[in-house]
């Protein structure tokens, strides 16, 4: 049985770790490969790099964070953010990349989902899905970090994702990243019941609680960054926990 | 003098990741040129990413498919991973036209319906009492085919997703790996060092 995944999620900005709410007010917490190599030793069972560069300049630095990174690490990478072209992700995974995420590119348009799986397969292929919660119901996606409503329906959107050749779903709920009020167990019920590729939750954990929450509602795995980069918690400490509450993970 | 390990570039294959973790054992790995003998070279890595077809193609293209099944026939230290090991087999459901280097005389074949495809994730891996290199422990997969059957002569771990399947073979110096060594952290770094040594821990 494949066991529910703990990833740490590393924010970058110009090379450094950065952490906000709603993708605003940028705090520094780190340098990555110093970062992503702590919570290795804590048992993190992959990690994810999101570049939220606003320049190219900015950007330039994530195949070069790949590179370093990758030199320390001995589980799976996953890097997004920025990512346009096919040759973007040719060089992620050049640079030590395994999975790549995209993200606004894929919604302006959809068949770069398809290239990306018939060049390096759909297991390598991770759609970033940001969902902002609609007025009366259901969710919207929302890209260029929150800024821009699509007035797209995010289960349409999925379903068509992985129609197209995506492996795997970074679901967001817009509403709760880095608010700590536990994930958008909603969202990941209608996410994970439209389509059948595994989906990681994120935006909102403050807890075991929530890890095991999110999992039970159909996650294959969780996202955690505050908690984390804020050293309220460990990635051992919250594997302890779900162990005692029953939910197997990789020890 | 640290150990030499070539890995063959079979294309869209995380080369990145497989160089790193031999680096971080004290090898010294690089990519096989044009000029390098397939079946002399010490100790190889089969990695793969990608697809069956346009692997095979890869090797073919370089004409090596002679030199792989050779030095796989007489047991010389090669590594196999994840598509690597599909490599090994004579063909598979994904590219049905295709020929695989049929050294594994078995068919690959896809997840039933019904599981999660592609398995991506944790796993455990469970090797039968008389493998060398193969540990119990937890590994890293990232497949939507697999190997459903071991052949004779050949020895095997076993994993559950959607069923039993295949999760590793090995046969003398050939290490087959449905998984990914390379990420599957410590025990994965202990399984390549084992296979780096060439000794196991029953040699």
């Amino acid at each position: 049985m494949l066991a529910p995944r703990l990833i740490p999620c590393l924010d970058i900005k110009d090379g450094r770790v950065v952490k906000g709410v709603r993708f605003q007010n940028l705090r520094d917490a780190g340098d990555p490969v110093y970062q992503a190599s702590i919570y290795q030793d804590q048992g993190a069972d992959e990690i994810v790099i999101l570049d939220i560069s606003a320049t190219p300049e900015g950007r330039g630095h994530a195949v070069e964070t790949t590179s370093k990174v990758r030199q320390v690490l001995s589980i799976p990478l996953t890097v997004g953010g920025g990512v346009r072209e096919v040759d973007d992700v040719a060089m992620l995974l050049e640079a030590g990349a395994d999975k790549v995420a995209v993200n606004t590119a894929a919604v302006e348009r959809p068949e770069l989902l398809s290239e990306l799986a018939a060049q390096f397969g759909s297991q390598c292929t991770v759609v970033a899905v940001d969902a902002a919660e609609r007025a009366r119901v259901g969710w919207e996606v929302v890209v260029n970090g929150g800024r821009t409503r699509t007035g797209l329906d995010v289960e349409g959107w999925v379903d068509s994702a992985v129609a197209l050749g995506a492996g795997e779903i970074l679901l967001t709920s817009w509403d709760r990243d880095g608010t700590r009020s536990g994930y958008d167990l909603d969202l990941i019920a209608a996410v994970t019941s439209a389509v059948s590729v595994p989906v990681i939750a994120s935006g909102g954990a403050d807890s075991s609680r929530h890890l095991s929450e999110a999992l039970r509602h159909g996650a294959s795995a969780v996202l955690i960054a505050s908690i984390l980069h804020d050293g309220e918690t460990t990635v051992a400490t919250l594997k302890r926990e779900l162990l005692t509450t029953g939910q197997e993970v990789r020890p | 003098m640290s150990t030499e390990v070539v890995v063959v570039p079979t294309g869209t294959a995380n080369t990145a990741s497989v160089l790193a973790a031999f680096r971080r054992l004290g090898a010294n790995p690089r990519l096989a040129g044009p000029s390098d003998d397939l079946r002399r070279i010490d100790r190889l890595v089969l990695p793969g990413v990608g697809a069956f077809a346009p692997a095979m193609e890869q090797i073919d293209a370089h004409a090596w498919r002679d030199a792989l099944v050779t030095r796989i026939d007489e047991g010389r230290p090669t590594l196999a991973i994840c598509l690597g090991m599909h490599l090994l087999c004579a063909k598979s459901e994904e590219n049905p036209e295709t020929d695989g280097l049929g050294v594994v005389p078995a068919t690959v074949t896809r997840f039933p319906v019904g599981v999660s495809v592609p398995q991506l994730g944790w796993n455990q891996v469970e090797p039968g009492p008389d493998c060398r290199f193969l540990e119990p422990g937890w590994a890293y997969f990232a497949n939507s085919y697999r190997l459903d059957s071991v052949p004779d002569g050949w020895k095997g771990a076993r994993t559950s997703h959607g069923g039993s399947f295949f999760s590793a073979i090995e046969r003398d110096g050939v290490l087959g790996c449905q998984f990914h060594p390379e990420l599957s952290g410590t025990w994965g770094a202990c399984l390549l060092d084992r296979w780096l040594d060439n000794t196991g821990r029953k040699a």
